[in-house]
């Protein structure tokens, strides 16, 4: 099962570009209504307006930051059912996450291992601490200093979706990499 | 903190049989001959048994109830409406009405009375009557302070429960466990106490981090639980009488599971370096610490035999999670479970007959008990999620907390029969329970 790991964050900016333009549709032209008006009968005036106020503006994140790590390179990797084995899917993420890490020395790292709810608090606790350690060991394999790194474990006490579905079962088995310091 | 109050209770076997000056006189039977409900029965009918409200004060009443709900639960009992009493001021000084009280199938009763003492301590004496032999077969005296009414009425369940059943009772007993709060994404769950039934419920942390795994030593002052925080996890040891709570010491990767020897002088606890969980004990006077496993495997949820020369634990060892035996310095490594599904939260019962452990399998959880060696394993309960058992001090019942598809986990309790599955008296969210043995 592929996972698409940056979903959430852009499901999130979606979001929100979805209710700016809802707040602009509530202001709609009293001429607009397909049912009474024939096309073509209006006919555009001479001259052309702008609308004022500043036009859009793409503001880029902030390379180093926080939210730089978490929407352009992704914080969370997924594992199968009791497995704490890397998936093929997960190296690209790691990969990309030990190169941000390369690139700014400075940042340092708490990796959380987390499972589902399909599984006993104390075996899961385990379970959770080998997930954090497989992905320590491959950010490590890929030029990460071992310095910078701490893991934990929160077995099932931390689950990202509330829901009790396989697709739920699967966003809860993670190791999410969480940004401790020395971010810009 | 000072959760428990003192209770000062003198235990006097009064005279039985002679209540009364015409009393019916009639031995003591201190042997269990007359032993009538036989527990390890498949099918039991519960007996028929009337709590008669104790006369002289306003408790007496609710004493009697207390008496009531806790024999009821047991399963083994049925407790008669006082609607249907014939009579409702018999004390401690007359005898019953016999006739009137088989007349509506009181095969047991129990009476009682309430003094004040100067100094302020209620003095209650009860009596257990058997109506078709017309004799008491139990009479007991004993005092407290009267904020402690509910541990009288806890002792006399326990007095009753086993002169019935010739086993000791679980009454007069606390259960520490988890409470849960908040959403799925935020929950909050916070240590805490409360009598077996229910009653007193009391936060013993402030919901301010994760608690997990909490349980007693056998001394029952003494509490060991694990605590999760971003920054790592602790192992704690609290005495719930003075409120001092202190680490077992810093590990260099997660610490968890902890559980007291028998003699509260050890504690068998998982540690993880590395990725991998070995179980490791701690002598609580000298500090020292072996590690009793080293295989690559999960080794976690250690729980010794009652004389505390064996471990069980949960290993994956073999491939999937299963329960293990080994000596208690670490040798003699043996598996126990071979059935099929995932075995976790393996605990040795307090008789050493048992051990319960929750079972997966086909997508639901299971409560079940086996032989120390393996056989005889029984499903005790299923749902979409059973898990974490903790036994009564008299291995008659088993706690657990259960949780629906997309709830939050409540305590339950099974018999070791698997004949009465029922929800605990605790009305809010609870899990990971751990029994007391019986209070002094």
């Amino acid at each position: 099962m592929t996972f698409d790991t940056k979903g959430a964050a852009r499901l999130a900016l979606i979001a929100v570009a979805t209710i700016s333009l809802a707040a602009c549709a509530t202001k709609k032209p009293s001429g607009y209504d397909s049912g009474t008006t024939t096309p073509g009968t209006t006919t555009p005036g001479t001259t052309y307006t702008p609308p004022k106020g500043p036009g859009p503006v793409t503001s880029s994140l902030v390379p180093g930051s926080t939210q730089d790590f978490v929407i352009n390179v992704g914080d969370f990797v997924y594992f199968d059912l009791d497995s704490y084995t890397i998936r093929d899917d997960a190296m690209p993420v790691l990969d990309a996450q030990a190169a941000w890490l390369r690139q700014y020395p400075a940042v340092t790292i708490r990796i959380e291992g987390n499972c589902d709810e399909r599984g006993t608090s104390e075996y899961n606790l385990a379970l959770g601490a080998r997930r954090a350690n497989s992905v320590r060991e491959y950010l490590v394999s890929r030029g990460v200093s071992a310095a910078r790194i701490t893991t934990i474990s929160f077995g099932k006490e931390r689950p990202v979706d509330p829901g009790s579905s396989e697709e739920a079962y699967q966003r809860n088995r993670n190791g999410h990499t969480v940004i401790t310091g020395g971010a810009r | 903190m000072r959760v428990i109050a003192a209770l000062a209770t003198a235990l006097i076997l009064l005279g039985a049989g002679s209540a009364t000056a015409q009393g019916q006189p009639g031995p003591v039977p201190n042997s269990n001959d007359d032993v009538v409900i036989d527990v390890n029965a498949g099918n039991i009918k519960p007996v028929p048994i009337a709590i008669v409200p104790f006369s002289g004060a306003a408790r007496g009443s609710d004493i009697a109830q207390v008496i009531s709900a806790n024999l009821q639960r047991s399963g083994l009992f049925d407790p008669i409406d006082p609607g249907a009493f014939p009579e409702t001021d018999i004390g401690a000084a007359k005898n019953p009405l016999f006739p009137s009280w088989k007349a509506i199938n009181a095969q047991y009763l129990v009476s009682g009375s309430i003094a004040t003492a100067p100094d302020g301590r209620l003095q209650v004496k009860f009596f257990l009557w058997d109506t078709s032999g017309e004799q008491s077969l139990l009479g007991v005296e004993m005092s407290a302070s009267p904020e402690n009414w509910r541990r009288i009425a806890h002792k006399i369940s326990d007095a009753i429960y086993e002169k019935l059943t010739g086993e000791k009772g679980y009454f007069d007993t606390r259960i520490v466990f988890v409470a849960e709060s908040g959403g799925r994404l935020n929950r909050i769950k916070r240590l805490a106490i409360m009598d077996q039934d229910g009653a007193n419920p009391s936060y013993l942390t402030d919901g301010s981090y994760i608690v997990m795994s909490p349980r007693f030593s056998a001394n029952s002052q003494e509490i060991t639980y694990m605590a999760l925080r971003p920054t790592g996890s602790s192992v704690y040891l609290f005495n719930i009488e003075t409120g001092r709570q202190e680490t077992i010491g810093r590990f260099p990767g997660m610490v968890f599971a902890p559980r007291f020897s028998p003699d509260g002088a050890r504690v068998a606890f998982s540690a993880e370096k590395g990725g991998n969980s070995d179980v490791w004990v701690m002598d609580l006077r000298s500090r020292s610490q072996a590690r009793l496993t080293t295989d690559p495997g999960i080794d976690t949820s250690p729980s010794f035999s009652p004389n505390g020369s064996q471990i069980v634990f949960n290993s994956d060892r073999g491939g999937s999670p299963q329960l293990y035996v080994m000596n208690g310095d670490g040798s003699g490594v043996r598996r126990i479970s071979y059935g099929s599904g995932r075995y976790t939260t393996p605990v040795w019962s307090p008789d050493g007959k048992f051990i319960a452990f929750t079972k997966q399998e086909g997508g639901v959880f299971h409560i079940g008990v086996m032989r120390p060696d393996g056989s005889d394993e029984r499903i005790l309960t299923t749902s979409y999620l059973d898990e974490g058992p903790t036994w009564a001090p008299n291995g008659r019942v088993i706690m657990f907390s259960r949780a629906t598809s997309g709830g939050a986990p409540r305590l339950w309790t099974v018999d070791v029969t698997g004949r009465i599955v029922q929800p605990a008296p605790y009305q809010s969210s609870g899990s990971d329970p751990a029994w007391s043995p019986l209070l002094d």
